[in-house]
């Protein structure tokens, strides 16, 4: 195919993909993102992990170390799978607090120290300028292909000329559009469209030519199975370390790299984006090295020996004669490059204008308050784009483009990997502090540069050829791929080992060892819970700021228009009409976050901190807060025993008021009761006393008015007596006169004088005497007045023909029960109750001189004898029992 | 600063999305034990790729796509604009 064609349709993509871009800018400006937002457009933006590495390097890996490719996805497969462990909250915290990149994230975390922003930029920029000359080296070798496979013998273009132009497109479509405007959020719309588009033609490109591979040059799967087991893919064998090494490095770098951060955590709007991407990404993936190992099979079976498995891709296609199947593949691989290069660059770029030209020109010209830092921004983030290609052009001219794709690839995932202490050691560890990061990042970026990038120009390059034989300084421990004398493991893993291990180590030690400062601890606390809603106390305290001074720096950094609505908004908040809020706190820390989104945290930090004077809070603002919170919680603590108590003590008042309220009726039944009691044998005292005034009356008929009239007085005299002995009884001031009575004799006794009540009946009486052989301690006569009481009642009540008592004694724990039942119909189940109040009788029918009152003063009695007389329902008939203690002690009057 | 509160017992929806959580976190677990597992395979005379050892890492592939997209909208809906943590 003409390469001409090949350079048009390249052009012409691009052409399409600025198009993209464009238009999505445009919506978004209005506010029309609408499903550019969606989870989809999320999930295709993060496929930039599969780089042009990816796309041709894959099948290379896979043709020399077999299977192994595979590691450097599953390392990302579990870190999505698994995200609700990591990346739910770095996404939270990079939304809560506006994070512009990685090396924000980190300065943030440990009390935005700019310091660390540099390391992390500096390890980032390292690290990955690598990785971009490799994309520049891969769209390189695929128009070589083309190029060599070109008839007409057209000459095309060098090598060399094909990247620089390649890179300066890129510089230029990345400047187009990743710094168009400074947005609060450093997100870019249409770039993260563009890329979507062209995660979907790497993988339209990928399949299709593994469909063609498979169906169309191997006659389908059960051949290509034969064809795998037939191949003999360079002996390959799992090697535990370099297969385990691999899987945790790749779940690193998908962490760790910047353009990832970028795409994932900056770009990211909300989590369910996430969500969905959890498992989405892995199946992208895993869609893209479906057809690898089926490609690198073929490939080495169909091609000439000696052919660069890195290109089968193209390679295949093209020696079957597809052209168009090359061209997608082609365009597959530019757009698995190029999108890689585009956001690396932004991410980069990011990072060098916020964490280190920003700070140099506000070092440089503090007094500049006047000029725009906008343009400052902007201008600093496009020459560091330019920056960025340059260095990855510059690599690739001086590495001579040879390594093979692998291994750069992993070189820089090991680079990068070395935030991955620093960032889960934030996130989830209150107690990292801002030197371990330090020593942590630098002890593993240095052991990386040693051990890993540095030997990777070869023998003789970097570093010479006697240190890779004798050591650093002639120390044979310090050689570069056998520090401390680990000869025998995989240079890869070597590397890995040891700076992870050594950073890892710095980190805690120095984590451990030193105190982090109050803005550290704050935010150390802020990551770290997250979730658990805003934490810790105001970052500033009331300044003595000059609110326009504030105007002036927010929009130099903001752009006017934007400063003055967030001005005029904070200020509506605080109830003024005016353009100036002032500097509260809270306007303080908004301001911040707002700043922060565009120049990053320490930066932001830092304009502030130089207006308002001084370093935020100290260590005892720190702990005045958590003293006032804690006397807050110890004071509500109070307030609420005290609350207890008050409702206890409202409680016990109702219901003594009740009690009261019920004596107060129950006094007043007592009276009218009582005065009816007094009444009836008055009436007829009086009534038969006047009758014996008048005189004339038969003898016998005063005998018998004068028989009537003392039966009466008796009477009055009785209940009088049954009243005062009451109230005696009720105010506990009786004198009990304690000593050993026979219990038996007692229930005698009370037999023979409750046989005068009614004695024209005879009653049966059935009685247990072995069981009642019991002495009490007790006053005798006042528990016998309780036992005549109630065989009075039942001699009096029980309306059997023939009524039958039985007395039943039983001794139990020190207390002693008497059970008087007789074989009557009982008492009615509602007036159990009532039996035992004053006045009460069932009924008039046997009236037999009571008041109602024996019953109530049995109560009384059991009550001062310290037992008690109760009504034993289902008997068969109506049953008391009378429960007295064995031995009475004299009780506390 | 006062921690909320956590109910000591969850009604049953509440509860499931919680162990929803707990799968979900399990998962990459598991993951990594499949993963590993041939390291334990290998023996002399496995010295080639074969066919059996792809279609072994692919199924682990698929399995754990599958069940985290069959979590997934359960631990999205979980989210409540509290933020509730577990």
């Amino acid at each position: 195919m003409p390469f001409k064609l090949l350079v048009v349709a390249c052009l012409l993509y691009v052409a399409f993909l600025f198009a993209v871009a464009f238009i999505v800018e445009r919506r978004a400006q209005a506010g029309r993102l609408g499903w550019l937002r969606s989870p989809l457009v999320y999930t295709l933006s993060l496929s930039i992990y599969s780089t042009a590495w990816t796309f041709y390097g894959a099948v290379g890996y896979a043709a020399r170390s077999g299977l192994e490719f595979l590691t450097i996805y599953f390392g990302p497969t579990l870190v999505f799978v698994g995200w609700w462990w990591l990346l739910r909250k770095l996404v939270r915290i990079g939304r809560q607090y506006r994070v512009t990149s990685i090396a924000d994230l980190i300065s943030s975390r440990f009390g935005k120290s700019n310091t660390l922003g540099v390391i992390v930029t500096i390890i980032a920029v390292v690290a990955t300028t690598p990785y971009i000359a490799l994309q520049l080296q891969s769209v390189v070798l695929s128009f070589g292909v083309f190029a060599s496979a070109t008839p007409d013998g057209q000459a095309p273009l060098d090598a060399g000329q094909t990247a620089i132009w390649v890179a300066v497109g890129l510089a230029f479509f990345t400047i187009l559009f990743g710094t168009r405007n400074l947005d609060a959020r450093e997100q870019h719309h249409g770039i993260v469209t563009a890329i979507a588009v062209e995660a979907v033609v790497k993988l339209v490109a990928l399949l299709a030519v593994g469909i063609f591979v498979v169906w169309g040059i191997a006659g389908g799967v059960g051949d290509v199975i034969a064809r795998i087991d037939a191949a003999d893919l360079s002996a390959w064998q799992v090697q535990p370390g370099r297969w385990a090494g691999l899987i945790f490095l790749s779940a690193a770098a998908v962490i760790t790299l910047p353009r990832m951060f970028q795409v994932m955590v900056v770009e990211n709007d909300d989590e369910g984006q996430l969500a969905r991407a959890s498992w989405a990404f892995p199946l992208y993936l895993m869609l893209m090295s479906l057809f690898i190992v089926p490609i690198a099979v073929v490939g080495l079976d169909q091609l000439p020996a000696g052919s660069n498995p890195d290109m089968f891709v193209l390679t295949l296609p093209l020696a079957e004669g597809q052209g168009g199947l090359a061209m997608l593949a082609f365009l597959g691989g530019f757009s698995s490059a190029t999108s890689m290069v585009i956001v690396e660059a932004i991410a980069l770029a990011t990072m060098i204008s916020n964490h280190v030209v920003i700070p140099l020109w506000l070092r440089l010209r503090p007094a500049a308050a006047a000029d725009d830092l906008r343009s400052v921004v902007l201008m600093a983030r496009r020459v560091a784009i330019a920056a960025v290609l340059a260095l990855g052009y510059g690599y690739y001219q001086v590495s001579g483009g040879s390594a093979a794709l692998a291994a750069i690839g992993l070189i820089a995932f090991l680079g990068v990997a070395q935030v991955l202490p620093a960032l889960l050691g934030g996130l989830f560890w209150r107690g990292a502090t801002r030197t371990g990061a330090i020593l942590g990042l630098v002890t593993g970026f240095v052991v990386w540069a040693f051990t890993s990038f540095l030997p990777s120009f070869g023998p003789g390059a970097a570093l010479s050829d006697a240190v890779f034989t004798q050591g650093l300084f002639g120390l044979a421990w310090l050689r570069p791929q056998a520090l401390f004398g680990t000869d025998t493991m995989d240079p890869m893993i070597h590397a890995l080992f040891w700076s992870m291990t050594l950073n890892v180590i710095a980190f805690c030690l120095g984590s451990l060892l030193t105190f982090p400062g109050p803005v550290e601890r704050l935010q150390g606390a802020a990551f770290v819970n997250v979730f658990e809603g805003t934490v810790g106390p105001e970052r500033w305290s009331k300044g003595q700021v000059d609110p326009e001074a504030l105007l002036t720096m927010a929009q130099r950094i903001l752009g006017e228009e934007a400063a003055l609505s967030l001005f005029q908004t904070a200020a509506r908040d605080q109830g003024k009409d005016s353009f100036l809020p002032d500097p509260t706190p809270a306007f303080l820390n908004q301001l911040e976050a707002q700043l922060s989104g565009t120049v990053g945290a320490a930066t932001a930090h830092a304009m502030i901190s130089q207006l308002v004077g001084r370093a935020t809070v100290t260590v005892e603002d720190l702990m005045a807060v958590a003293s006032e919170s804690a006397q807050i919680m110890e004071y509500s603590a109070k307030l609420e025993a005290r609350e207890a108590e008050l409702t206890r003590t409202a409680g016990a008042l109702r219901e003594a008021n009740e009690k009261l309220m019920q004596l107060s009726i129950q006094k007043d039944a007592f009276l009218s009761q009582i005065s009816h009691e007094l009444r009836t044998p008055m009436t007829s005292i009086r009534a038969f006393s006047e009758i014996l005034t008048e005189g004339d009356l038969p003898p016998e008929m005063v005998v018998k008015y004068g028989r009537i009239i003392h039966e009466e007085a008796k009477r009055l005299t009785r209940l009088l007596d049954d009243l005062l002995d009451l109230s005696v009884l009720e105010n506990g001031t009786v004198q009990l006169s304690l000593g050993l009575a026979s219990l038996q004799q007692m229930l005698d006794t009370a037999l023979i004088a409750a046989r005068q009540t009614r004695p024209e009946r005879s009653f049966i009486i059935h009685r247990d005497l072995p069981s009642e052989a019991i002495y009490l301690k007790t006053d005798a006569d006042r528990l016998t007045q309780v036992f005549i009481n109630l065989i009075s009642n039942a001699r009096k009540y029980c309306d059997a023909s023939q009524p039958e008592l039985r007395i039943a004694v039983r001794q139990r724990a020190g207390r002693v029960t008497v059970d008087f039942i007789d074989n009557g119909k009982g008492i009615p189940k509602d007036s159990q109750s009532l039996v035992f109040e004053k006045f009460a009788r069932l009924t008039d029918a046997n009236r037999a001189g009571g008041a109602g009152l024996g019953l109530a003063i049995c109560r009384e009695i059991m009550t001062n004898l310290g037992g008690s007389v109760a009504y034993l329902p289902g008997q068969g008939g109506a049953a008391f029992r009378v429960t007295v203690p064995l031995r009475l002690e004299k009780l506390a009057a | 600063m006062a921690r909320k509160e956590s109910p000591l017992f969850l009604a049953r929806a509440p509860y499931r999305r919680r162990r929803l959580r707990d799968a979900s976190r399990l998962l990459p677990i598991l993951g990594i034990f499949f993963l590993l597992l041939p390291l334990l395979w290998t023996e002399e005379s496995r010295l080639s790729l074969s066919a059996g050892d792809v279609i072994y890492f692919f199924s682990v592939w698929i399995f754990l796509i599958g069940a985290a997209a069959a979590f997934a909208p359960g631990l999205r809906s979980g989210q409540g604009p509290t933020g509730d943590e577990d």
